[in-house]
């Protein structure tokens, strides 16, 4: 039998099972509103896949019953006896069709136009008004007995014979409602065709006692037909094991592995004797029962893409659309029970994407685009996730749509919606019960989908994500935690402790010294360890470092740094950062399989889990997304250390400073926000012109600055710059080299009377000159700010009044010159106590920014208190945080901020400025 | 009828002191154990081992309790308990007997008791020889980052 059918018919037959006695729950408590949604749901996945493996019929009872679930789903419909029974009747149907399914591979002929009427009936409302005088057809019904059914089937030789016989009847009868066997039976026992027909038409009533005769017409059946031997190979095939019952041979098998190891130990020592041949077999079945088993559990997430290219290709025909599907990492193995988890979810997403994400070819090809559409799924680990991407390059989610959708189910209202982010409005679509399709196709848009997707993968700890651009496609990320999957690790030790470190993040191996006796050698630069390694630097982390192991054993510390002993450099790359681990020796790889580490160490973000490994021992993974926060680097996309990020701001403002020299021995710093690109230029590219180096860049001159006048360039060679760029205009500041990007607590503690620098700030454990980058911007352009777009206000009101709140000097520094070139007239408060003594000197302001983050009274509650008092009640307030997430956006407007910007974000400051300013501060 | 209820204590041996834990809470009695070192732990956490496949996080019970470290290498032993579904492994001098003790016999603790003591005992048995302390093993095992959060 074809794979896909036999999936469907367990997989179905199970979900009706469910429907069932979900059905019956949902009678006895019609408010349970969990209840409707999971019947729904698994209607809907039935018919949904009924579609796609051709069965109309099937198809054709899921969908009315699916009318049906779907008005009680949207409380049009209240539920009652007669409603569920209606619907219990269409799955009866539903399992009977799949019987015959299952012995003949074909849908049985026929029809169900009447039970689909009447479902109807009941989902748009006209009452059901067959219920009535069916008494005699019962008494017919009823005369059928066993005997009479046994006969039957004794005359019915098998399907080969059934078939010409069921037609006839079919095209009169539902046959849905009554099984073949019924059928056969009325067939034979009735006095002919004509006579049955009419009183069967109305026989709905009489249906459940038709079908309580089935099960015993079936064991009869049994015997006497050759589809007996189908149904059992079929069940042979493939057997539903526990997942926990694998969980428990695992443990019971590392046992084995263990107590076998012991015995070959004992059996080393001594000389050949009578026990090592067997101990070779049981170790041999030991190593085979052990891979089988771990087996079980692994499969590759291509089994869960087998049914996918069927879909695309019947969908690309229903929908007439070009599809093509592309699908990489078929081989990233994946636990046995979270592919269950995610097989269903993939399946529905992979379907939205091609029938609501992708055009129409006419419609591509009238957005240029090339007439076929593609959705790309790929699959891989990433540090200690899997990752699972379906992107499409069709039209895109369009928000006003959504909005419009999210306004019409009253999911939110129009100012909730208003202070939304693109991506928080495209996250609606996750919402139950929300389907952006316009028509409700019986492909999908009826708003069941993505809310499944969402909860199934949440129920295993991943994450869906979704990124959407107008026009040009969408892509949905799905992230699945590693906990139940088998990787690959590398064991190394350091200070005599053993480590497993995931395979998936090591680049490579390197053997170093330091001492210089082998080709590669770790250096210091001011105690920092790093390492050449071909065209770059390596920063090197020494494990025991971060561990806190060589306090422990002063002596081994010794032996691994100050000896010179051989060490190894494990090249981790962490998304963007690479970076070197060392440790003492490095041992073998080894598959391990992920456990989670008991709750009281959980806190420990260097540790992603601990294993067993095979000689019986624990071992812990090491997690390089933890080793690279714990070393203070930034890593994209870690949850955990973003999270960590964000409570340290609270404290103190970390900010990615870029580390350069440049005039001087000094580092010198500027914030990484200001900084737009980062470029080298020939040296033989730069031109004088006026008195000014300059540059051609992209199709326009650009002119260089040095930090200090007596600065030089590069004489020959590249020479690199940091790029700031505004509006149209770019400067370039010239720079001997660009050390590296550090996130660090910016403080700074010496105001510098040097112009061009704001001062110096102790980054790294050195002292740092921090660039003023409004200095040079002015030098470079007097008139940077004063023209283009700020002029216009400009010219509006000489000099606008602006109140800076924030506690930390450093902001207050580099905004301050970057505001009064702008035209406005600054005055700075350190807090909001300062700035509310300025109110009560009667100083008044356009405008005022303020921090949030701040000791003391905080930015909300300076707000609350500036709107309190009609002195400035009517001042815009822009808030300025480094927390921009929807929830702070949400808080801050409603305590009656004006806008809210991001605090690094200089070009929106600019812009919400003078907006607000142009909105003449009445927008509150 | 909680007068004349009977617990079952298993005693053990730390630091010539003797504990009570409640027989019912413990699943095991290791001998010789193989300790994986946890960097980075609480100085509590002793380690971890291989217990039949599972992974047993080991409690250094002197440590919590403000006992010097021991400074013979003999044998250790543990006793493995359950807190919250989670295996955890006390590691202890020696394992002695198991004892039937009335609840009504159980005294206070002290008040001249270590704090630290006072917060994982709940009470004394006098035995013939020996003083019992019966340790409980939920605040036992509550140190770290719960403790912390409930101070």
């Amino acid at each position: 039998m074809d794979d896909l059918l036999s999936e469907f018919l367990t997989e179905t037959n199970e979900n009706i099972g469910i429907v069932d006695a979900a059905l019956v729950a949902l009678e006895q408590n019609p408010d349970d509103g969990s209840q409707i949604d999971n019947i729904f749901r698994l209607v809907h996945t039935i018919k949904g896949t009924c579609g796609f493996l051709g069965l109309p019929r099937l198809e054709a009872v899921a969908h009315a019953g699916e009318n049906v679930l779907g008005k009680i789903r949207d409380k049009e419909l209240d539920v009652d006896a007669d409603v569920v029974t209606i619907i219990l009747e269409a799955m009866d149907v539903i399992k009977e069709l799949l019987e015959s399914l299952e012995q003949t591979e074909e849908e049985p002929d026929g029809n169900d136009a009447n039970l689909i009427a009447r479902l109807n009936d009941v989902a748009y409302g006209t009452s059901s008004a067959t219920s009535g005088d069916a008494s005699n057809v019962v008494g017919l019904v009823n005369e059928v007995t066993e005997a009479d059914l046994e006969a039957a089937f004794a005359a019915a030789d098998g399907p080969g014979e059934d078939a010409p016989i069921e037609p006839i009847i079919s095209t009169e009868v539902r046959p849905g409602e009554v099984s073949e066997a019924d059928l056969e039976a009325a067939f034979n026992s009735a006095p002919g065709p004509d006579d049955f027909e009419a009183p069967v038409l109305e026989a709905e009533p009489i249906v459940e006692a038709a079908v309580a005769t089935i099960p015993k017409a079936d064991k009869k059946k049994a015997p006497v037909t050759d589809q007996a031997p189908k149904e059992t190979s079929l069940a042979n095939q493939s057997i539903r094991v526990n997942v926990e019952l694998l969980e428990d041979l695992m443990t019971m098998v590392s046992e084995l592995v263990l107590t076998r190891n012991q015995l070959l130990q004992m059996v080393r020592g001594m000389d050949d004797n009578e026990f090592t041949v067997p101990l070779q077999r049981l170790s041999h079945v030991t190593t085979e029962l052990q891979e089988g088993l771990m087996k079980t559990r692994m499969q590759p997430i291509g089994n869960a893409w087998s049914k996918l290219p069927r879909i695309i290709r019947d969908l690309s025909h229903d929908l007439n659309k070009k599809i093509d599907l592309v699908m990489h990492g078929a081989e990233t193995e994946l636990d046995r029970q979270v592919l269950e988890m995610i097989k269903d979810p993939l399946t529905h997403m992979v379907r939205n994407s091609a029938d609501h994400g992708l055009e129409t070819p006419a419609d591509r090809l009238a957005a240029g685009k090339k007439e076929t559409g593609r959705v790309i799924l790929d699959a891989y680990h990433e540090g200690g996730h899997i990752i699972i991407t379906i992107t499409d390059d069709g039209r895109g989610l369009n928000s006003d749509k959504i909005k419009a959708k999210v306004l019409e189910n009253g999911l939110a209202t129009e100012s909730e919606l208003e202070a939304m982010g693109t991506q928080q409005i495209q996250n609606f679509i996750m919402r139950p019960g929300f389907s952006t399709a316009e028509k409700v196709t019986n492909v999908s848009g009826r708003g069941v989908g993505m809310d499944v997707v969402r909860s199934n993968i949440e129920k295993i700890g991943g994450t869906v994500e979704l990124k959407s651009e107008e026009g040009k496609g969408s892509v949905f990320t799905i992230k699945i935690p590693l906990t139940l999957a088998i990787v690959s690790a590398l064991i190394v030790e350091c200070a005599g402790e053993r480590f497993a470190v995931p395979q998936i993040s090591v680049v490579e191996l390197v053997r170093a010294s330091t001492d210089g006796r082998s080709d590669n050698t770790i250096e210091l630069i001011n105690e920092a360890p790093v390492l050449r390694l071909r065209d770059r630097l390596l920063p090197l982390i020494h494990l025991n470092d971060i561990l806190k192991l060589e306090t422990a054993a002063d002596e081994v510390a010794e032996k691994s740094e100050v000896k010179g002993d051989e060490e190894f450099i494990i090249v981790t790359q962490v998304g963007a950062y690479t970076f070197g681990i060392v440790v003492d020796r490095v041992f073998d790889t080894e598959e391990i399989v992920v456990k989670p580490v008991a709750p009281i160490l959980r806190h420990l973000s260097i540790f992603s889990g601990n294993t067993i490994l095979g000689d019986g021992s624990v071992i812990m993974i090491l997690d390089p997304n933890g080793i690279a926060a714990q070393t203070g680097e930034n890593v994209v996309g870690d949850h955990r250390f973003e999270e960590e990020m964000r409570k340290d701001t609270t404290e103190n403002d970390k900010v990615a400073m870029l580390i350069c020299h440049a005039g001087g021995k000094e580092p010198k710093a500027v914030p990484l926000s200001l900084v737009a690109r980062l470029e080298e230029v020939d040296v033989d590219t730069i031109e004088r012109t006026n008195e000014q180096m300059v540059v051609q860049y992209r199709g326009k001159i650009m002119p260089l600055v040095t930090l200090t006048d007596d600065a030089k360039v590069a004489e020959k060679g590249r020479q690199p710059i940091l790029v700031f760029t505004d509006n149209d205009r770019t400067m370039g500041l010239v720079v001997d080299e660009i050390v590296d990007i550090v996130e660090d607590h910016l403080n700074v503690e010496m105001a510098s009377n040097v112009d061009g620098m704001i001062g110096s700030a102790v980054i790294r454990e050195k002292a740092t000159d921090i660039i003023d980058v409004g200095y040079y911007l002015q030098k470079c352009f007097g008139d940077w700010f004063s023209t283009g777009e700020t002029a216009a206000f400009g010219s509006e009101s000489s000099s606008q009044r602006v109140l800076l709140v924030d506690d930390s000097p450093f902001f207050r520094n580099m905004l301050v010159p970057l505001l009064s070139v702008a035209g406005y007239e600054v005055s700075t408060a350190e807090n909001p106590s300062e700035a509310l003594e300025m109110r009560e000197a009667g100083k008044a302001f356009d405008i005022i920014v303020s921090d949030i983050e701040m000791p003391g009274m905080d930015g909300f509650q300076f707000a609350e208190e500036v709107l309190n008092d009609e002195r400035w009640a009517d001042t815009p307030i822009i808030a300025l945080s480094s927390h921009t997430t929807p929830q702070d956006f949400d808080r801050g407007r409603q305590v009656g901020f004006s806008d809210y910007v991001a605090k690094f974000d200089r070009d929106a400051l600019m812009n919400t400025l003078s907006q607000t300013l142009r909105a003449g501060g009445g927008a509150r | 009828m909680s007068n004349y209820d009977v617990q079952e204590y298993v005693t053990v041996t730390i630091a010539n002191q003797m504990f009570g834990i409640p027989v019912l809470q413990v699943h095991d009695v290791l001998g010789s154990i193989n300790l994986t070192t946890i960097p980075l732990a609480p100085p509590e956490v002793a380690g971890a081992l291989n217990l039949r496949g599972r992974i047993v996080t080991c409690i250094d019970v002197r440590k919590r309790l403000g006992l010097p470290a021991r400074d013979d290498s003999g044998q250790r032993m543990s006793v493995v308990v359950e807190h919250h579904g989670e295996p955890y492994a006390l590691l202890i001098d020696t394992v002695g007997e198991v004892l039937n003790l009335k609840s009504e016999q159980l005294e206070m603790n002290p008040a001249t008791l270590d704090p630290r003591w006072r917060e994982v005992s709940s009470g004394i048995y006098r035995t013939q020889d020996n003083l019992l302390v019966i340790l409980q093993i939920e605040r036992l095992l509550d140190f770290a980052g719960n403790a912390s959060a409930a101070a």
